[in-house]
């Protein structure tokens, strides 16, 4: 006979733990969380610095800090869990099938909670010319084989990239004893934090190079140097440029990806984060199937991951215990001038009492700009930024209420009328 | 002296400057204040690192400054963190090393490695 659970959580990361807290403070008592590494946790337990938890807890805490208060409440729940299973399969009527150390398994979920985090851009996906030497890694491996296992992958470090897992990857590995030669970003800003520029590469002297990418590999089996250009307003590389730095290592920090392969393989409708649509209950198109965290779109704070987990895991004991209908008349979402994607890409108004969280990236840096929401041409709210940054996901709460007319709901950004 | 700083307290990483006479502005909040006058008068990092461990699942133990320390203890620091290694069971708060680098402050586990 097969397995059954109400409730399948699939990867027990801080989106997945917080989604089964909440999920099982709700009344939902059958849960299982499947988590394909030895421990709970997530990418949570490389991230060794701190940073984490300001918002949430109130108090600056490490990556692992933060996720074992995560571990307890789980425990403290008595919440089943899975290690070792790797989830390979999910199915339309939600069937999940795994494999783990004591073989293949197959539950049927009534419902199904997608926290799979999300995976790092590699050297194939933005195809840098050259050779293809060993030495070549993205920043997130680097940090896991140094962070969980002790082993420094290089000792003359270049990185591709001013993502903050590069920038927080140049300080630890300048304090291991490594020498970071540089930071090359293809766009003319930082993708990175500003308190990670100062303390990651300020602070050591470590040359940031803005408008810059690598444009030569050099080394025939292992990596012996790199060759990186300035690159002209339409990103090509300026011949002439070029500077070599004699490396063993090349780090990549360009860029995470929702790890959705699971629900993109059954074809159930992806937004512009590549993650999956929702609605702001994070149902994505198909009943009982709620997605949350990295694998929806990705992150810079972890506090925010939480809160989509608790959101998730409320809608799903909701959806479980019959009060999540799903309604035909919503209202859409869609990204205007200037912004990247918008979640949730759709509003249910059935019932519209309460707020409803709308979370946006820029595609671009922007300086004393409106944010406007309109539903088609009716101004909704509009609000004054001094700047706008793609780096830093932006959220804001608006009144379900306020949500009338036909839509979509178009977010955009506005330049300030200069008087 | 008059500086530029990035606030480092939290994400937000306003943009701060402080005169001569330490009056700070650019905060968004009074931790910015705070962090500018500690910063041109007294540096401080917190550090965050590993320790060898001889755990079963782990052979690496995070663990971090309980406070921040002087910029100039960092490197200091570091070559102890480098020379411990512990043994399980170790439980978050732990002290791993007492008065590192001779600041006065401890180096603390961030990690429970029962086994
Ligand atoms: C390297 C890095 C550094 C960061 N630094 C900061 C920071 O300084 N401050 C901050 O606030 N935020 C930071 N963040 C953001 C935030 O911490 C993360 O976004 C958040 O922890 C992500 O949580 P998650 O649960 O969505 O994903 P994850 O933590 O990635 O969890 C996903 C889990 O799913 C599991 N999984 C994946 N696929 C399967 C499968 N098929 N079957 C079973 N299990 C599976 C994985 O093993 C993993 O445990 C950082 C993020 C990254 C990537
Ligand atoms: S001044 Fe306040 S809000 Fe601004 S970065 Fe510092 S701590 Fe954050």
């Amino acid at each position: 006979m097969m397995a059954t659970r109400d409730l399948v959580i699939i990867g027990g990361g801080s989106a997945g733990m917080a989604a089964a807290i909440s999920a099982y403070d709700e009344g939902v008592k059958d849960i299982v969380i499947l988590e394909r590494s030895p421990y709970l946790g997530g990418i949570l337990n490389q991230c060794i610095h701190n940073g984490f938890g300001l918002q949430y807890f109130k108090e600056e805490l490490t990556g692992p800090e933060f996720l074992t208060r995560f571990v307890v409440e789980v425990q403290k729940r008595g919440i089943e869990v899975k290690l070792n299973a790797n989830v390979t399969a999910i199915s339309k009527d939600k069937t999940v099938t795994y494999v783990s150390p004591e073989g293949a398994g197959v539950i049927e979920a009534k419902s199904i909670v997608l926290a799979t985090g999300c995976y790092e851009r590699s050297a194939g996906s933005i195809g840098i010319p050259g050779e293809r030497p060993s030495g070549v890694i993205t920043a997130g491996q680097a940090q896991l084989y140094l962070n969980e296992y002790g082993y420094l992958v290089g000792k003359k470090v270049f990185i591709l990239g001013s993502g903050d897992i590069g920038l927080i990857m140049a300080r630890r590995m300048t304090l291991e004893g490594a020498q970071v030669l540089g930071v090359a970003e293809l766009m003319p800003y930082s993708n990175g934090l500003n308190r990670n520029i100062q303390q990651c590469l300020i602070d050591f002297g470590i040359p940031l190079y803005l408008s810059h990418t690598v444009t030569k590999v050099i080394g025939k089996g292992k990596l012996e140097a790199i060759e990186i250009s300035q690159v002209d307003g339409s990103l090509k590389p300026i011949p002439g440029t070029e500077k070599r730095f004699d490396v063993d290592t090349l780090l990549l920090s360009v860029g995470l990806v929702p790890n959705n392969d699971l629900l993109d393989k059954i074809g159930v409708p992806i937004s512009p984060t590549r993650g999956s649509k929702v609605n702001e209950h994070m149902e994505t198109e198909l009943d009982g199937v709620f997605s949350c965290g990295n694998v929806l779109h990705v992150h810079d704070l972890v506090d925010y991951v939480v809160e989509e987990g608790h959101q998730a895991g409320k809608s799903a004991a909701a959806y479980l215990q019959g009060r999540l209908p799903r309604h035909e008349d919503v209202l859409y979402t869609q990204a205007g001038n200037g912004v990247g994607y918008v979640v949730p890409a759709c509003i249910d108004l059935h019932n519209a009492d309460g707020k409803v969280a709308i979370k946006f990236r820029v595609r671009r840096p922007a300086k004393e700009v409106y944010v406007e929401y309109r539903i088609g041409e009716t101004l909704i709210k509009r609000m004054y930024k001094p700047a706008i940054i793609p780096s830093e996901m932006e959220i804001v709460s608006l009144d379900k209420a306020s949500l009338q007319g036909e839509g979509p709901l178009t977010v955009s950004l506005v330049a300030k009328e200069v008087k | 002296m008059a500086r530029d700083l990035t606030c480092i307290i939290c994400p937000r990483g306003c943009a701060l400057h402080i005169d001569g006479e330490l009056n700070v502005t650019g905060n968004a909040c009074p931790r910015g204040a705070a962090y500018a006058k500690q910063e041109v008068t007294d540096p401080r990092r917190t550090l965050t690192s590993t320790v060898k461990c001889r755990g079963k699942l782990f052979r690496v133990c995070p663990v971090k400054t309980a406070l921040p320390i002087p910029k100039d203890k960092v490197s200091p620091a570091m070559d102890e963190v480098n020379a411990v290694e512990i043994l399980p069971p170790v439980h978050i708060g732990d002290v791993v090393i007492k008065n590192i680098a001779g600041t006065g402050i401890d180096l603390v586990a961030t990690r429970d490695i029962e086994e």
